[in-house]
């Protein structure tokens, strides 16, 4: 083993590793159907790794092994036995298993417990939760969901073509324009997953991500009710300070923080965005210097997003706008 | 990188790290004054990265969520930067 081999094996096994452990993995299911998928992958891996390691062992024998041995190998019987009749049989078998695995995939038996759409735009999510008692609450880059119950998520694109997956916990599936593809999640463990848009859709598609939060079901509905309190008013003299100039530079003509005058509908809802795993659709970890940095240079960041780099506040009116939103939880 | 500072700043060479809306970290670990503000010494820098709004109040870095010795860890990475 060369020096540069012994140095790179450890370091691909050590990768192997992460990407089984990693929060974003169809190698780590944790979901009904990202199991199923999981199953399908393994069986088909493992199976043609034995019947590549099988047609490679005869090819040898075929090549190398003394000729009056090896007349077996060009018989028509042995032709068609391992030709013909192998491949169907085994290909069938492989499509059989297959179909009746994964036929149930993104759908459920039982009525799902919750009903979520999720809109795709340019280049973050849109999430609304449809209550139970009726109702509905709008929230973004961030699905949260109740473990072992099944949730139908429907899918639409605001713009383009859109791909939703989370892979620890289901398949993929595209969002399209002009229609609502229904698809049901069910996660097996609580957990943070991170999704990601699967359909190239335009310059930061890459960063379009997202992450799933499957809660135990009792703290789940804790979560909701909370959820759908308005924003809490600011106590702090330097936070109420962030509302006004949050207000002021016309942050809520296109976010709304439900509780305040900030209504607007283009961008994400703020109303709970202290409480986000992340800026900027999965970019950046969520504190007050990441989201004064995306204040400042959201344009830099995420160039072709639609919030412009708001680079005309001072420091103190920045850090101040960062510290309000930081403080809404 | 767990906390975000790339999102302002940067930092040559680190992927992630190529924020424009503080000041570059190259050959951080010379520079005289920490924010234009206050003296570039250890003592000052662990304190900056934490609450640098009680150091500069006209800043624009926030208080930044960490521990007083995740804040030395992250100077003494700083001072690295030659």
């Amino acid at each position: 083993m060369t020096r540069k081999t012994r140095h790179i094996l450890p370091s691909l096994a050590a990768l192997a590793l992460t990407g089984c452990e990693g929060g974003q993995s169809a190698l780590a299911p944790k979901g009904v159907d990202a199991s199923a998928i999981a199953q399908v992958g393994w069986v088909i891996f493992i199976g043609g790794g034995l019947i590549f390691a099988l047609v490679l062992g005869l090819t040898t024998y075929a090549m190398a092994a003394p000729p009056e041995r090896r007349r077996w190998a060009a018989s028509h019987g042995f032709i068609i036995a391992g030709g013909l009749i192998f491949p169907v049989v085994t290909l069938t078998a492989l499509l059989i298993y297959g179909l009746l695995l994964t036929g149930s995939v993104g759908r459920s038996a039982e009525a799902p417990t919750l009903r979520i759409d999720v809109t795709g735009e340019q280049f973050w999510w849109r999430v609304r939760y449809q209550v139970p008692d009726g109702g509905a609450l709008d929230a973004a880059n961030e699905i949260h969901i109740p473990v072992g119950q099944p949730v139908e998520l429907t899918l639409r694109t605001a713009d383009v073509i859109h791909s939703f997956w989370v892979p620890n916990l289901a398949g993929k599936l595209d969002m399209i324009p002009g229609q609502a593809n229904r698809f049901t999640i069910q996660a097996e463990t609580p957990g943070t997953y991170r999704g990601q848009c699967a359909e190239y859709c335009g310059i930061q598609h890459a960063q379009m991500a997202f992450y799933v939060v499957a809660h135990p079901p009792e703290q789940f509905s804790r979560w909701l009710s909370e959820r759908r309190e308005p924003a809490a008013q600011p106590v702090a003299e330097s936070v109420r300070q962030g509302q006004d100039l949050f207000m002021k530079a016309g942050c809520g003509a296109c976010h709304t923080v439900r509780g305040t005058p900030a209504t607007g509908n283009i961008g994400p809802d703020l109303t709970h965005i202290g409480l986000r795993h992340s800026v900027g659709a999965g970019m950046w970890p969520n504190n007050a210097g990441t989201l004064a940095a995306w204040i400042a240079s959201s344009q830099h960041l995420k160039p072709g997003n639609k919030m412009p780099s708001f680079d005309v506040l001072s420091g103190t009116e920045l850090r101040a706008i960062a510290t309000y939103l930081e403080s809404l939880k | 990188m767990r906390v975000g500072c790339g999102a302002c700043h940067a930092i040559p060479g680190i992927q992630g790290a190529d924020g424009i809306v503080g000041p570059s970290l190259d050959t951080f670990a010379r520079r005289s004054l920490i924010g234009g503000v206050v003296a570039n010494r250890p003592g000052q820098l662990v304190r900056w990265v934490r609450e640098a709004p009680a150091l500069a109040p006209d800043t624009g870095m926030p208080a930044m969520p960490i521990t007083e010795n995740e804040a030395r860890d992250i100077a003494a990475y700083l001072y690295t930067l030659r």
